[in-house]
């Protein structure tokens, strides 16, 4: 990657075509997460040490005695991710070397179980790169619900019964998570997005201390959809909103791309068999979150027509609680 | 060298900043945070020149050791109780990565029945995690084996983690003479750490990928062999140890009127001292009463031993934890190492949960054990200080 030319003017024509996340791994096709990986190390490049926690990555990336990374590679357990890659380049630190230290976590390793861990490395504002690949359950133990699966979903743990129909709560907002504890750098990001992708990553390359980059992984199994339309999806995801593409650079949040108008969420949801049996009052109350989150991020700058009926409602006090403030 | 005035945890914060580790990553427990704190001061003030990572759970901060580890750096930390029964899960992988984390355990009761007194509870089901685990008796010796941890940790024949043991509040917030050594001396007797296997720039690897059966197998075998290994080089360093500052432990465990003994105790940690005091006693008196100090559970000194007691008539295990309806791991151990030998062996309970082991109650242990020595039927598990009637 050129090293010197401008953030902004960067493209993936600029990303090196030299692979340090090689072929013949394991994973399915249509994976959200290899096509993350793979182009994430051709930025990062051969200076880079990568520590993988529990997750499918550290099954198809790497079996002993064969590997896909062409770096170092390294993995413990499940939740300290944080922890370990402030070990490793604390360590390098005193060997005086240089590396970028990259941690590779699925979203119940960044989420749930490894929440404390990031939190600790991200307040010590460790110099690493934690990077959460987000494929919205725990996908390597098979479709387990975890805090990042969206609101309706199916998983193996929050089945579409008769009675409780799939997961009851809304996504966990880790972004706001990480970027409270006042880091450097975080950002999300979409593998429908590419220019945005590769600025993303090559600024959070460039940049020192800790550094948290959150791509949405579709994955193929868990969420039920088409091998075929792992991009589609993506892509879907920012255009209804259910995935919102900023950045927050040392406390200073900016949205980093604007969807031409915003798609009803059932444009999103009907590809795939994990909201298959979403209910009219489940699929407005989804379609309400996202426009919340909408407004959030674009203001009235973007249109947003299946908003239009939830407009005329009286804004929520602050949160929506009716004792915050009072 | 100086002669100070130190706790144990204070003599093992000396031995770290003589030993120059370079990273330490720690979280507070009583009563092992006297370590930490007189760390974190001496690099404060520049005296020891590492970094002091203060992460934020024990688990973390194994994990930070595992990662500083593998990445190439001489690496320290300590802990007690509930903090090393939360780092169990990383405990584990370190020794099949053969990474040589040096980690001191101050002893402390685990769990329910809550306390923060000493009691072995807490380190002793860590003897199967692989790690090298040894004993330590007074406060010089703290200092003395946390820097020999490092030569034996740390050589190529080994490469594995060793866990320092020593006796909570007892030991720990209990100050006694202790020679520090000159830093010259240990430069001499401790070399540079020199890593086989680090995460490296430039160098693709990987350590600790998922190993299927096909391979995984044979990795517990080496590991296996490689802690059997250990028995030697322990043994070479304490005789390195002793020629360069005087001082021998006697590598895996320490005799005391063996020779001629008919009867004897296993103890290790504190109780030596309380022991050996009974035994000088019992020698006064003509009676022919020995001791091993046993140091390393890990590895288990099991042909020495053998050697060591084979001319008793009788041997007791003393025990500072007990497993429920079983017995003390101390004596399952010597029993099962001695399991040839047709020695009655008796078990010995004492001091669980912080309570004093007092020198009446040595002395009814050794009684117990002469009563065995000649023939006598007496109990396989006997409980010491406990109040009410006993089964």
């Amino acid at each position: 990657m050129n090293g010197t030319k401008d953030i902004g003017k960067l493209t993936l024509r600029d990303v090196p075509n030299k692979d340090y996340f090689l072929w013949g791994h394991g994973a399915c096709p249509g994976c959200g997460v290899a096509i993350t990986v793979k182009n994430l190390m051709r930025i990062f490049g051969p200076e880079t040490i990568v520590y993988v926690p529990a997750s499918c990555l550290v099954v198809f990336g790497a079996q002993y005695p064969t590997s896909a990374f062409d770096v170092p590679y390294f993995f413990t357990a499940f939740e300290n991710t944080g922890a370990v890659i402030t070990g490793i380049r604390a360590a390098l630190r005193r060997r005086g070397k240089k590396a970028l230290v990259v941690g590779l976590a699925g979203d119940g390793g960044t989420f749930d179980i490894g929440l404390q861990a990031l939190s600790g490395a991200a307040d010590r504002n460790e110099d690493v790169m934690y990077v959460c690949l987000d494929n919205e359950a725990y996908m390597n133990t098979g479709i387990q619900m975890s805090g990042a699966t969206p609101f309706g979903a199916w998983t193996t743990t929050s089945p579409a019964g008769k009675l409780i129909h799939g997961k009851r709560r809304f996504k966990k907002d880790i972004g706001s998570i990480v970027a409270a504890h006042n880091v450097p750098y975080m950002a999300t990001l979409s593998i429908a997005h590419w220019n945005d992708f590769v600025r993303k990553a090559e600024k959070a390359k460039r940049a020192e201390g800790f550094r948290f980059l959150h791509v949405l992984t579709p994955c193929v199994p868990g969420w039920r959809s088409e091998q075929s339309r792992t991009m589609e999806l993506a892509r879907l995801a920012v255009e209804t909103g259910m995935w919102t593409l900023y950045e927050v650079e040392h406390g200073e949040p900016s949205v980093t791309y604007k969807p031409k108008r915003m798609e009803p969420v059932t444009e999103y949801l009907k590809l795939q068999g994990r909201f298959a049996h979403m209910m009219p009052d489940d699929i407005d109350a989804l379609q309400k979150w996202v426009c919340k989150k909408w407004w959030m991020h674009y203001k009235d700058e973007v249109e947003a027509p299946p908003c239009e009926m939830y407009k005329a409602e009286k804004p929520m006090a602050h949160d929506g609680d009716p004792l915050h403030g009072v | 060298m100086v002669s100070k005035v130190l706790s144990a945890d204070h003599a093992v914060a000396w031995a770290v900043r003589l030993a120059r580790a370079e990273v330490i990553p720690a979280f507070p427990i009583t009563p092992q945070t006297l370590i930490v704190e007189l760390i974190s001061e001496f690099i404060s003030d520049g005296d020891l020149d590492a970094e002091f990572i203060p992460a934020e759970s024990e688990h973390s901060v194994m994990s930070v050791a595992v990662g500083a580890s593998a990445g190439g750096v001489r690496t320290f930390t300590a802990t007690s109780s509930q903090g090393l029964a939360l780092m169990h899960e990383m405990l584990y992988a370190v020794p099949q990565n053969r990474l040589p984390v040096v980690l001191v355990n101050v002893n402390r009761s685990l769990g329910a029945a809550a306390g923060i007194w000493l009691e072995h509870n807490d380190s002793m089901p860590e003897r199967e995690s692989g790690w090298m685990q040894v004993y330590v008796e007074d406060n010089q010796e703290a200092l003395d084996m946390t820097l020999q941890a490092y030569r034996i940790a740390e050589d190529h024949r080994v490469m594995l983690p060793i866990m320092v043991c020593l006796d909570g509040f007892v030991l720990s917030h209990t100050v006694e003479k202790v020679d520090v050594p000159d830093q010259n001396d240990v430069d001499k007797f401790l070399p540079k750490f020199v890593p086989l296997n680090m995460l490296d720039v430039g160098e693709p690897k990987m350590i600790n990928p998922i190993v299927p059966p096909d391979y995984a197998m044979e990795m517990r075998y080496q590991l296996d062999r490689v802690m059997d290994s250990s028995r030697k080089v322990i043994k070479e360093v304490d005789e390195a140890f002793a020629e360069k500052f005087g001082r021998s432990y006697g590598g895996l465990f320490e005799p005391y009127h063996m020779e001629d003994a008919d009867f004897a105790l296993v103890s290790l940690g504190t109780a030596t001292s309380t022991a050996r005091a009974v035994v000088d006693e019992l020698r006064e008196k003509g009676k022919r009463a020995g001791l091993i100090k046993l140091r390393f559970m890990r590895p288990f000194p099991e042909k020495e031993l053998l050697d060591a007691v084979s001319h008793l008539k009788a041997l007791g295990v003393f025990d500072r934890s007990i497993g429920f309806n079983s017995y003390g791991p101390v004596f399952t151990e010597v029993r099962s190492a001695l399991h040839a030998l047709e020695l009655p062996i008796t078990d010995h309970i004492g001091g669980l949960g912080g309570r004093d082991l007092t020198t009446e109650e040595m002395r009814e242990i050794f009684a117990v054990i002469e009563r065995s020595s000649k023939g006598k039927k007496v109990k396989a598990v006997n409980w010491y200080g406990l109040r009410g009637e006993q089964e």
